[in-house]
C-alpha cells in the first residue's frame, strides 16, 4: 500500500542535492532539504570549466559512445559501466533541461551553445558559461527549488548539520538527526527516505581546492553506521592548482582546453623573466610525452609528469614545487570572454595579470573518486541501468541514498575534466527518481516507527556534543587537523609507497585515538563554530584511515593511484601491433585479473575491513590499456 | 611591512547582545587573507590582553571569491573577507559584520531576507518540468548573453545591500518590512529573467513584484552598488532597463484592464 503523504529529507545543497529534490518535489512529494549553509553556497560554485555532453555541434563527429568509452578509459576501467553508459546516454538532455532554466552558457556567434576541449578527450563536448559553469549549473537548479520552496513542496534547513541517521528495528533508514548551527539544539526528524548528497572530502588533505565544509564528515557518519565506502584511495590530484597556506585555488582545465601550455625553462637555474625566456628554451614537457594528446592528458597523467618533472628531474621553477601554466599567447579579450572568472581569481590572489605572464602552478587535491557504495539495476534490454528503479543509488542501508561526489559510482580510478557536473547532476536526478519508486514499495512509513528509535539516537547524539563541551580534553581540533593534512599530503599522495603507508595508517591510528580527547575554546551554547568543526575532525580522522588502507593494500597503479614499485610502463615508442606492446598489453591484463576490482571498506570498531567487489565491464571490456601518447 | 598582523574584531556573542572590540596580533606571514587570518586564530584564540577567548565566529566557504559567504565590512569597506589580502591592507585591521542584516555572532550574519527577495520576485524560469523536452532553450545572441551572463555571476553576498544607503537595516527575527527597499541585487535578478526569452514569460509578474512602495522608484540612483560589487556587475544599467519597463508596464496596468 503506497504511503498517504511520504516525508523525504535531502542532506546537501549542491547539483546532486537540488536535482534529487526537484525530481522528488516534481512527483508530488514533500521534502526537507538540509545544509550547512544557504544552498547557494555549496561547493558545486567552484566548478569552472564545464560540463560534458556529446552536442557534436562542432563537425567532429562526436558521439555518445566516444563520451562512454573516454569516460570508462579516463577511469581505468575501475567504475561499473553500465551505469556510465546510461549518464552519457542521458547528458545532452540534462543540457537541454539547465539551458531551459536560463542557465547562462556560453554561446557561439549563431546563438548556440558553444562547446570546448578538455582533458582525456579528442573531441570538443564540454559546454562551459564563461569560467564559472558550476556556479550557473547551480544556481539554475536553486531557482528551481526555490520555486518549489514558493509552492509549499520544499521546506529548507538551512544552517542544519546532518548528524546520523536513524534507524528502525529491521535496520532501515527512518529519519535523521541533525544540529541546529545557531542554537545548537540536536533534533530528529522522522521521513521515509533519506538522500545524502554532501559533496567531497578534500579537507582530509587540509588543503585542496575543496571549500571549507567539504569534509567529508557526513560520509563518514553513515559509513560509521553500516553504509559502506567503496575506493577511498582514489583521490584526484588536480595538475593545476595554485598553491597557498590555506587553500590550493583551482586553475580550471578550461586553461588548457582553451589553449594553455605547461613548461619549465630548460635550465632549472634560468632565472630569467619567463617572458624573456625564448621559446627554444623552453621545455614543454607534456607536448614532448604525449604528442597526441599534448597539454590535453587526463588529469591523473598531468599531474604525475609535473610532479615527475619537480621531483625526478628537479626543474621546478626556482628549485620549488611549481610549474608554469602559460595562456599569454592568447589575446585578452578571447581570455576575458572565455576563461574571465579564473583569470581574475588568479590575478587577485596572486597579484599577477595571466594575460600578461604564465601563471605558476602545481597538482592539489582536488576529487574523491570513492564514495559511499551505491547499488544499481542492470537493465538487460540495453546493457545500461533501469531507470527508475528503487536500487539505483541506493546504499547497503536500505531507505538511504546517495548522490554527487559522496558517491562512489561514476569515475573509477580517475575522473575525466567536465565529469563531475555531469555525474553531481544526473545522479542527482536518478536519486530523487530512485526515492519516488522506492516510496511505491514501501509497506509502512516513518509514522509507524517506534518513538525510542528517535530518542535514543538524540541521545547518543547529545552525548556526543556535551563529551565535547563538558572540557577535561587537551587536544586542540583545529591543530589535530592540521596534523591530519600533513600525513595525508606527506604519504598518501600523488606517489605513493607501501612503506610510508604503513607510517601513515599508524599515525592515523594515534590521531584517531587523539581525537577522543578534545578540547574547546568555546563553550557557549549559540554559534558554536568549534564544537561542530570538532565533531568533523572526528569524522575526518575515520576516512582519512579508510583511504590509507584501501592504498596501502592496492598493489598496483590504477589512475590516481601510483605505486612506482608496481609500475607496469608502456615501452617507449611502441604501439598496438608491435611485439614488445602485445607483450605489455599481456601484462597489463594479467594486472587487471588481480587488481581490476572495486575496494569496499566496512566500518568495525578496530579500523575500516577491506573487501573487494567485481566490476562489470560488459559494456567496453579491459582490451586497450590507456594510452595518451 | 611589520612583524605582526592586527586585527580588531567587532564581536557580538548573540543577535540580542552588545557588540564590543577585541583585538588579536598573530605573527606575519605572506600571502594571509583575512578568512586565514581567523582559521589561524582559531588555533591559538589569545587576544592582545593575553587572554584566551572563544575563537572568532564567521562564514566562508568556497575561498576564492564565488560563493558570496565570507562577506564583511574590513577597513571601513564590504567585501568578501577571502579575497582581501593583508598585504594590501591598512593595520590595525578593523573587521566588522555587515550593518543591514541581523547579527548572529561576531561576523556571521543572516542575509534570508535577500533569499527571500529572490522568492518574492519569482527568480526562475518557469518549467513545466526538469525532465528532457528533447528541445533546447531559444536560441540567445552573443550580446545578450554577455548581458545575462555579467547579472548571473551575482553570489547574493550583500555587498551592494550593506553599501546602499536606502537598504534600511534589518533586526534579528523579524521579516523585511514589504515597505523596505528591496535592494540592488534582487532588482538586478528581475532583469535577468525578464531578458531570457522564455523567462520573459513571466516578466509582468516581476515587474508588478517591484513597483509597489519598496520597489524600483525606492532607488535613489547613488550608485554605491556598482561600486562595491565584487564582480563589477553593470547593477545600475539593469535597474535603468528596469525602469523604463516599469514605466510602459504601469502604462498598461492602467489601460489595459
Amino acid at each position: 500500500m503506497a504511503l498517504k503523504k511520504p516525508k523525504i529529507i535531502v542532506v546537501g545543497g549542491g547539483l546532486g542535492g537540488l536535482w534529487a529534490t526537484i525530481r522528488i518535489a516534481e512527483a508530488g512529494h514533500e521534502v526537507d532539504l538540509f545544509s550547512l549553509f544557504p544552498v547557494k553556497r555549496s561547493h558545486s560554485a567552484c566548478a569552472q570549466g564545464g560540463i560534458n555532453a556529446c552536442l557534436d555541434t562542432k563537425g567532429e563527429t562526436d558521439s555518445v559512445w566516444q563520451h562512454t568509452v573516454d569516460t570508462i578509459k579516463g577511469g581505468a576501467y575501475l567504475a561499473h559501466q553500465p551505469p556510465i553508459k546510461s549518464m552519457c546516454e542521458d547528458a545532452p538532455g540534462l543540457i537541454r533541461t539547465y539551458d531551459r532554466m536560463g542557465v547562462t552558457f556560453s554561446r557561439t556567434p549563431e546563438g548556440v551553445m558553444d562547446l570546448r576541449l578538455f582533458g582525456g578527450v579528442k573531441n570538443r563536448r564540454t559546454c562551459f558559461a564563461g569560467a564559472t559553469s558550476g556556479q550557473q549549473l547551480l544556481y539554475g537548479v536553486d531557482e528551481q527549488v526555490r520555486k518549489h520552496e514558493e509552492l509549499g513542496r520544499v521546506k529548507k534547513y538551512e544552517w542544519w548539520e546532518f548528524l546520523s541517521i536513524v534507524k528502525d528495528g529491521q535496520g532501515i533508514c527512518r529519519g535523521i538527526t541533525a544540529m541546529n548551527l545557531q542554537t545548537m539544539e540536536t533534533r530528529t526528524f522522522r521521513a521515509d527516505a533519506v538522500v545524502l548528497a554532501t559533496g567531497g572530502l578534500g579537507l582530509v588533505y587540509y588543503r585542496s581546492t575543496n571549500s571549507t565544509n567539504s569534509t567529508g564528515a557526513a560520509a563518514a557518519r553513515v559509513y560509521q553506521q553500516g553504509a559502506n565506502f567503496v575506493n577511498g584511495e582514489f583521490i584526484q590530484f588536480h595538475p593545476t592548482g595554485m598553491p597557498g597556506d590555506d587553500k590550493n585555488r583551482l586553475m580550471s582545465e578550461a586553461a588548457r582546453g582553451e589553449g594553455g601550455r605547461v613548461w619549465v625553462p630548460k635550465d632549472p637555474k634560468d632565472a630569467r623573466d619567463p617572458m624573456d625566456i625564448p621559446e627554444n628554451e623552453r621545455w614543454y614537457f607534456l607536448e614532448e610525452w604525449y604528442p597526441a594528446f599534448g597539454n590535453t592528458v587526463p588529469r591523473d597523467v598531468a599531474a604525475r609528469a609535473i610532479w615527475k618533472v619537480v621531483h625526478d628531474h628537479k626543474m621546478g621553477l626556482g628549485g620549488k614545487d611549481l610549474v608554469y601554466l602559460d595562456l599569454t599567447h592568447r589575446s585578452p579579450e578571447f581570455l576575458k570572454t572565455r576563461l574571465g572568472g579564473i583569470m581574475e581569481i588568479y590575478e587577485k590572489f596572486a597579484g599577477e595579470d595571466p594575460t600578461k605572464r604564465p601563471m605558476k602552478i602545481f597538482p592539489a587535491v582536488h576529487y574523491s573518486m570513492g564514495g559511499l557504495w551505491v547499488d544499481w539495476e542492470k537493465d538487460e534490454a540495453t546493457g545500461g541501468m533501469k531507470q527508475p528503479s528503487a536500487r539505483n543509488h541506493q546504499t547497503k542501508i536500505p531507505g538511504l541514498f546517495a548522490c554527487g561526489e559522496c558517491d562512489g559510482a561514476y569515475h573509477g580510478a580517475n575522473r575525466l575534466g567536465a565529469n563531475s557536473l555531469l555525474s553531481a547532476s544526473y545522479s542527482g536526478r536518478v536519486a530523487g527518481e530512485s526515492v519516488v519508486a522506492y516510496l511505491k514499495g514501501l509497506e509502512h512509513g516513518a509514522d509507524a516507527v517506534d518513538e525510542s528509535a528517535y530518542v535514543d539516537e538524540k541521545a547518543r547524539q547529545d552525548g556526543l556534543n556535551q563529551r565535547l563541551l563538558s572540557g577535561g580534553g587537551t587536544e586542540n581540533p583545529f591543530l589535530l587537523w592540521k596534523e591530519l593534512g600533513e600525513v595525508m599530503r606527506a604519504k598518501v599522495s600523488i606517489i605513493r609507497n607501501n612503506k610510508d603507508l604503513d607510517i601513515a595508517l599508524e599515525q592515523i591510528r594515534e590521531l584517531r585515538a587523539r581525537s577522543g580527547n578534545l578540547t574547546l575554546d568555546d563553550t557557549k551554547g549559540w554559534a558554536n563554530a568549534p564544537l561542530a568543526f570538532a565533531r568533523q575532525v572526528q569524522d575526518m580522522i575515520v576516512l582519512a584511515e579508510v583511504m590509507a588502507k584501501g592504498a596501502r593494500l592496492r598493489d598496483e597503479c590504477r589512475g590516481s593511484h601510483w605505486k612506482p614499485e608496481f609500475e607496469l610502463p608502456i615501452p617507449e615508442g611502441k604501439f598496438p601491433g608491435d611485439p614488445e606492446f602485445e607483450e605489455y598489453r599481456a601484462k597489463w591484463k594479467a594486472n587487471n585479473d588481480e587488481w581490476l576490482k572495486t575496494t569496499v571498506a566496512t566500518h568495525t570498531e578496530d579500523g575500516p575491513a577491506i573487501s573487494y567487489e567485481a566490476v562489470d565491464t560488459s559494456i567496453y571490456p579491459p582490451e586497450n590499456p590507456r594510452d595518451y601518447r | 611591512m611589520t612583524d605582526t598582523i592586527h586585527i580588531k574584531v567587532k564581536r557580538q556573542d548573540r543577535p540580542d547582545s552588545k557588540p564590543y572590540w577585541e583585538e588579536f596580533k598573530l605573527p606575519y606571514k605572506p600571502q594571509h587573507n583575512i578568512i586565514s587570518v581567523l582559521m589561524t586564530l582559531r588555533e591559538e584564540p589569545v587576544n592582545v590582553k593575553g587572554e584566551r577567548v572563544a575563537p572568532v565566529v564567521y562564514e566562508a566557504n568556497c575561498m576564492e571569491e564565488v560563493c558570496g559567504a565570507c562577506t564583511m565590512v574590513i577597513n571601513g569597506r564590504v567585501r568578501q573577507a577571502c579575497s582581501a589580502l593583508v598585504d594590501q591592507l591598512k593595520q590595525p585591521i578593523t573587521l566588522e559584520p555587515m550593518t543591514k542584516f541581523p547579527v548572529v555572532r561576531d561576523l556571521m550574519v543572516d542575509r534570508q531576507s535577500m533569499f527571500d527577495a529572490l522568492r518574492r520576485i519569482k527568480a526562475w524560469v518557469d518549467l513545466d518540468g526538469s525532465y528532457d523536452i528533447h528541445v533546447h532553450a531559444p536560441r540567445i545572441s552573443p550580446k545578450d548573453w554577455e548581458h545575462n551572463y555579467d547579472i548571473s555571476r551575482c553570489m547574493t553576498c550583500g555587498c551592494c545591500m550593506e553599501a546602499c544607503p536606502q537598504v534600511m537595516p534589518l533586526p534579528w527575527g523579524k521579516p523585511k518590512p514589504d515597505g523596505d527597499f528591496i535592494g540592488p541585487a534582487p532588482l538586478a535578478q528581475v532583469a535577468l529573467f525578464n531578458n531570457h526569452p522564455t523567462g520573459g514569460f513571466q516578466k509582468e509578474d516581476r515587474l508588478n513584484a517591484i513597483m509597489g512602495p519598496g520597489g524600483i522608484t525606492d532607488c535613489g540612483n547613488a550608485q554605491n552598488c556598482i561600486a562595491v560589487c565584487p564582480k563589477e556587475i553593470k547593477i545600475t544599467d539593469a535597474i535603468a532597463r528596469l525602469g523604463r519597463q516599469t514605466t510602459s508596464q504601469a502604462l498598461k496596468n492602467i489601460f489595459v484592464k
